[in-house]
């Protein structure tokens, strides 16, 4: 039955870019040094690293090399900003906002720091997922260290007004941290401009390899790393730097720097045309998310009477890939807590569906899942015992 | 995660929708992840006994429920209440080959829904009702009310 793949979950991974490959292979095998090494090959290797750091900084407009420290994942990246904040500056206070819909890795993170004695606020947001600036200025207190807010939300695709809230934080004299993953490589981001402290960013959900992220910390900002060993990256985390996948993420950036653009507005309006076929085609089915401020490749539904997981898998059986914030389809048995953040009910968030497309993803795919996605919601209403 | 009898079952399941002037309905909600299942059940008698002679479910869940729900239907069929009352989650389990660990409720779900259409059968012609059977449907009952309070917009 599986004739057709079509994969419309970029959010979750993206598949490494040919291009990007090719750059790569060579460090596997006689490009292999370690850049700490003092002979050719580890300095081949730093030179490499360094020149993979500058393409970062480029995008960014970052100011200096020393400010990108290269991890291996973007939790990683989160967690070092977070606890790496909190860790420095518990001298002046043991405050720190988040937002209701952080992803996992922010949210466990703050809430761990919760139990070793450090209060967190998270602020709400409207039914669009939309974070209103004042919200923070309000909760900003003389205790606070870091406010960290997602820039674009993986889950419904909503986009934070994070300049605003960085200029609020550059006023009130506290750190701003923002979770870029999902925008990064396919929006402008201008760490300056948008007055950030820190940003993470991932190579792997924008067709570069997995194990390779960064966090941008601005020069004078205090952190304490959390892996300690040989003084890599400038001492903030040790470990043998990964050149393959840094390679690869920096091959990725220059690739999606050149293209943003026209990919982002090629994306936006297949991504309009996904979500009005959707809209118009299913009865009862209701968009998650903000209309218009939303990433370029993110649509986010939810349809009555139906369940997530079983839409999953019956799209599954017709080769196409996407993912829901279904209680039935997590861990815990709890519908998502970004969903939830939104207002939705339990029961609502029990039927969502994220449609994420990428660089691969074509009006035929559009089309087919506009074919196959109505008979799936109509044949699991059918066997629900909701609909009369 | 699912192996291919339960996604077999989920594709294309048995025996669903509703029967119209049933003997018995049993409807069930698992409080914890949401889903809701009902089973209708039509009884007739025979040499053997009363024997369940068509059932049908509707289901509002995930694969593992539905799944469960439309084997369960299999199970049932044919068969006198006394040996449905003897049907449990490992039937179903057995049946399907395996379920994830984090489904297993979906089976117990499926089982009570099976019981509380018989509970439904037995009092509405004024029947013996097991002392098991009758203390689950007391366990139900407390639940369903939750469930419902949920999705009384839909209903």
């Amino acid at each position: 039955m599986k004739t057709t793949k079509t994969y419309l979950d970029y959010a979750a991974t993206t598949p490494v870019d040919p291009r990007v490959l090719k750059a790569m292979l060579p460090y596997f095998t006689e490009k292999f040094g370690n850049s700490v090494s003092l002979y050719d090959f580890g300095e081949e290797a730093k030179r490499t690293l360094e020149k993979n750091r500058l393409i970062m900084v480029k995008i960014l407009n970052a100011k200096n090399k020393d400010e990108i420290i290269f991890t291996s994942s973007a939790t990683e990246s989160n967690n070092l900003a977070i606890k790496g904040i909190a860790f420095a500056n518990q001298n002046k206070g043991k405050h720190i906002i988040i937002s209701s819909i952080e992803h996992s890795c922010v949210l466990n993170s703050a809430e761990w720091l919760e139990k070793q004695g450090f209060k967190i606020t998270k602020i709400k947001v409207n039914k669009y997922g939309v974070i209103d600036p004042k919200e923070i200025e309000k909760a900003i207190k003389k205790d606070t260290i870091l406010v960290s807010i997602i820039h674009g939300s993986n889950e419904i695709g909503t986009i934070e007004p994070i300049k605003k809230i960085g200029k609020i934080c550059e006023k009130k004299k506290v750190y701003f941290h923002t979770d870029a993953v999902q925008s990064f490589g396919k929006m402008p981001l201008d760490v300056q401009k948008m007055k950030i402290d820190l940003l993470t960013a991932s190579s792997h959900k924008i067709y570069g390899p997995k194990g390779a992220a960064l966090l941008y910390i601005k020069k004078g900002t205090k952190i304490e790393p959390l892996i300690h060993g040989g003084g890599h990256e400038f001492g903030l985390r040790a470990s043998t730097v990964n050149i393959p996948a840094i390679v690869g993420f920096g091959k990725t950036v220059e690739i999606c720097e050149k293209e943003m653009k026209k990919e982002s507005k090629r994306q936006s309006k297949l991504r309009d045309k996904l979500i009005k076929g959707v809209l118009e085609k299913i009865p009862d089915s209701h968009l998650n998310g903000h209309a218009k401020k939303r990433l370029p490749n993110n649509a986010n539904f939810w349809f009555a009477y139906v369940e997530g997981e079983a839409i999953i898998m019956n799209l599954d059986s017709y080769g196409i890939a996407a993912s829901t914030g279904s209680a039935c389809s997590s861990e815990k048995l709890e519908p998502s807590h970004i969903l939830l953040a939104c207002g939705l009910l339990p029961e609502q968030a029990h039927g969502s569906l994220r449609l994420t497309i990428g660089r691969w993803t074509k009006q035929q795919d559009i089309n087919y899942l506009l074919k196959i996605l109505p008979k799936t919601i109509k044949k699991l209403r059918k066997i629900s015992p909701y609909v009369q | 995660m699912y192996n291919k009898k339960v996604l077999q079952y989920f594709k294309h399941p048995r025996n669903y929708g509703k029967i119209k002037n049933p003997d018995g309905i049993g409807k069930v909600g698992n409080i914890i992840c949401g889903d809701v299942m009902r089973l209708y059940i039509k009884v007739s008698k025979n040499k053997k006994g009363e024997i369940i002679k068509d059932i049908k479910f509707e289901t509002y869940g995930c694969v593992a429920a539905i799944a469960s729900s439309s084997i369960i239907t299999n199970l049932a069929k044919g068969k006198t209440i006394r040996e449905a009352l003897k049907l449990n989650k490992n039937k179903i389990i057995d049946s399907l080959g395996k379920l994830p660990p984090i489904k297993i409720h979906c089976s117990v779900l499926a089982i009570d829904a099976l019981l509380e259409a018989i509970y439904d059968y037995l009092i509405k012609n004024k029947k013996i009702i097991p002392k098991e059977l009758k203390k689950r449907h007391q366990r139900i009952e407390k639940e369903k009310k939750i469930i419902e309070e949920k999705y009384k917009e839909w209903t």
